[in-house]
Formats: C-alpha cells, structure tokens, sequence
C-alpha cells in the first residue's frame, strides 16, 4: 500500500488483545443516543477477521434468542470501540468460520484451544 | 480561482469526528504554478493555466522550458488550463497548494477515465439483458433492435452500439473535501474520481451547487 495512504489512516488501537478466529469475545462500543453517550457490549464468537490498514475488521456472531444467529462487524480502527475481551479462546482450523452459520445447538461448539 | 492538479494516489477510509466511516479518494495535488493567464483582450477568453509535477529540464521540449522560464518557473510536467470568470486574482507564478480548499468544500473532478476497450451494448450503454431461458440462444447480452423496418430503412445516427469505451474525459461534480494535510500536498475528497491510480486530475471550482 502506499505510503500516502498509510499516513492518514488511524493509528493502531494498540490496547485491543491479539485476536484469532474462534475467540469467544465481548465487544464494547460507544454508541450515540441523541446527545448521550453509552457503551453496549456484543458477545460472541470472531468468525472472520479482516486486514487491511484503516479497514481492517472482525465480524463477530452470536446466537440470540430462538436460535436467531446475529452477526456484527466492528472496524478495528473505529474510535468507537472501547474495548475488546477475549472470554474463551478455541481450537479451530480455517480462519473464516462461515461453517458455523450451518449449524445450531451442540454442533455449533467449538474445542477450547489446549495451552 | 480555485483550481488544483493532482495525482491519485488511491482510496481508503478515514473515522471522523463522530466515529463514522467516510469513504475517500486520495490525491496528491499540488503545488501548482500559475504558467500564464490566458486574457480575453489576447486570448478572447479567460483561463488560468496551471502546471503541475517537478520533470527532469530534458524530458522537456525547448518550447515548454522557454514557456515556464517566462516566469521563472521550474520544470513542470503537466499543463492544464482552468477557464474562470475573472482572471484579476492571479498573477502570472503564483504557487497553489491544497490549503486554497478547505474541509467542506465542494469540487468538480476531472480525470481520465479507466479504459475499458471494446464494449457490449450492456456495460457500455446500460442496455438491459435478454432472457436466460424460454427456448432463447445467443440473446443474453445481444443489443437488440437497431430500428425499424422499410421506413426508415436505416440505422438513426448516434444509435447506441458496442464499441470503445473508457479513456475518456469524465469530470465528477460536487465532490466533498474530507482530509487536507498541507505538509504531504494531500487532499482527500469523498467517494469515487474518475480514472485510475496514478492519473492526473484536475480539481476545480463547483460549477452547480
């Protein structure tokens, strides 16, 4: 990439842990309601991570009430995010984990990462 | 006037104040010098022309170098000329940098466009495709029709057909200034410009706002 485009992107958000596909995370975002400002925390399961300088970005799934699958993007630069917390980290061995959009209940579990 | 030449350099996205992702192109533009006013009592018409890009002297004619020389000028690689309403503000090597725009500010951009060779009625004139199925062969991207029968008994001029397309002068109007960063000569506007990475573009004054 050149070097022009590198100089106005967004600085790394260096307090974000090393994230990996298969991470079980919480997400908190400041989101705007009128005039305020508050923090909403998205839980679940990193099934793609994206590069890629100012655009880089994880999409995140969880499972909602009635088994209802909800997927959020979140760019990684974005001022807006607040914090990310790894909760689990698993064993899996594709990094982009649309599989997991196949299946629901027990299937959709995956092995914890053995240390 | 205001008026800039630039390089694009590319696209990316930036965060602005409130978080949200802005879209924006990437030019290097400027510094620009003032080549010569053109004045309707010499010329009959009013334009600036701006030069734009350091060249080694020898890549240049002797024409070209005598032409900058005038005005002291160093050698510049690229010409444009910039028709205006007024040519009192300017003089004759007067330098342009991107701080004659500000954030908010709306452009023209006028660029090359990206070549796209020789093109079917679909791509080049938005012609919509024929059916998949229903017993049709070889009609899925034809063009059609080009008229009708014994009356006319012709094709009408200017009938939309396959042919070249791209490569041409296409300028994009009211374009947002997003980012200006004086000490890299960047300009960063909003959305798309036309032509591809590393082409010459000029930057102008909105003409409909």
């Amino acid at each position: 990439m050149s070097d022009l485009i590198k100089a106005v992107e967004a600085p790394v958000n260096t307090n974000l842990p090393e994230l990996n596909p298969g991470d079980s995370v919480s997400v908190h975002f400041k989101i705007r309601e009128g005039e305020r400002e508050r923090v909403q925390e998205f839980k679940g399961v990193v099934i793609r991570i994206r590069k890629g300088g100012n655009n880089a970005n994880i999409t995140v799934r969880r499972t909602a009430s009635h088994g209802i699958g909800v997927e959020r993007t979140f760019p990684l630069r974005s001022p807006r995010i607040d914090k990310i917390e790894i909760q689990r980290r698993a064993h899996v061995r594709r990094s982009k984990l649309y599989y997991l959009r196949d299946r629901t209940g027990k299937r959709a579990r995956l092995k914890e990462k053995r240390h | 006037m205001k008026g800039l030449i630039g390089k694009k350099v590319g696209m990316t996205q930036v965060f602005d104040e409130s978080g949200n992702i802005v879209p924006i192109t990437l030019i290097e533009a400027g510094p620009c010098y003032v080549t010569i006013i053109r004045h309707p009592k010499r010329d009959h018409y009013k334009a600036v022309q701006l030069g734009f890009g350091e060249a080694k002297p020898k890549h240049l004619s002797g024409g070209q170098l005598g032409h900058l020389k005038k005005n002291d000028l160093p050698p510049l690689r690229y010409l444009r000329e910039f028709r205006v309403k007024s040519v009192e503000d300017l003089k004759e090597g007067d330098q342009l940098k991107v701080d004659v725009f500000q954030i908010g500010d709306y452009v023209d951009i006028t660029g090359i466009s990206k070549g796209k060779g020789f093109a079917g009625g679909i791509k080049r004139h938005r012609f919509h495709r024929g059916p998949k199925t229903h017993g049709q062969s070889d009609r899925e991207r034809a063009p059609g029709s080009a008229g009708a029968g014994s009356t006319p008994g012709r094709v009408f001029k200017g009938k939309k057909m396959p042919g070249h397309m791209g490569t041409a002068r296409v300028t994009s109007q009211n374009i947002r200034v997003e980012l200006i960063d004086p000490e890299r000569n960047l300009l960063g506007v909003r959305g798309s410009v036309p032509g591809a990475r590393g082409s010459v573009v000029m930057i102008k004054e909105v003409r409909k706002h």
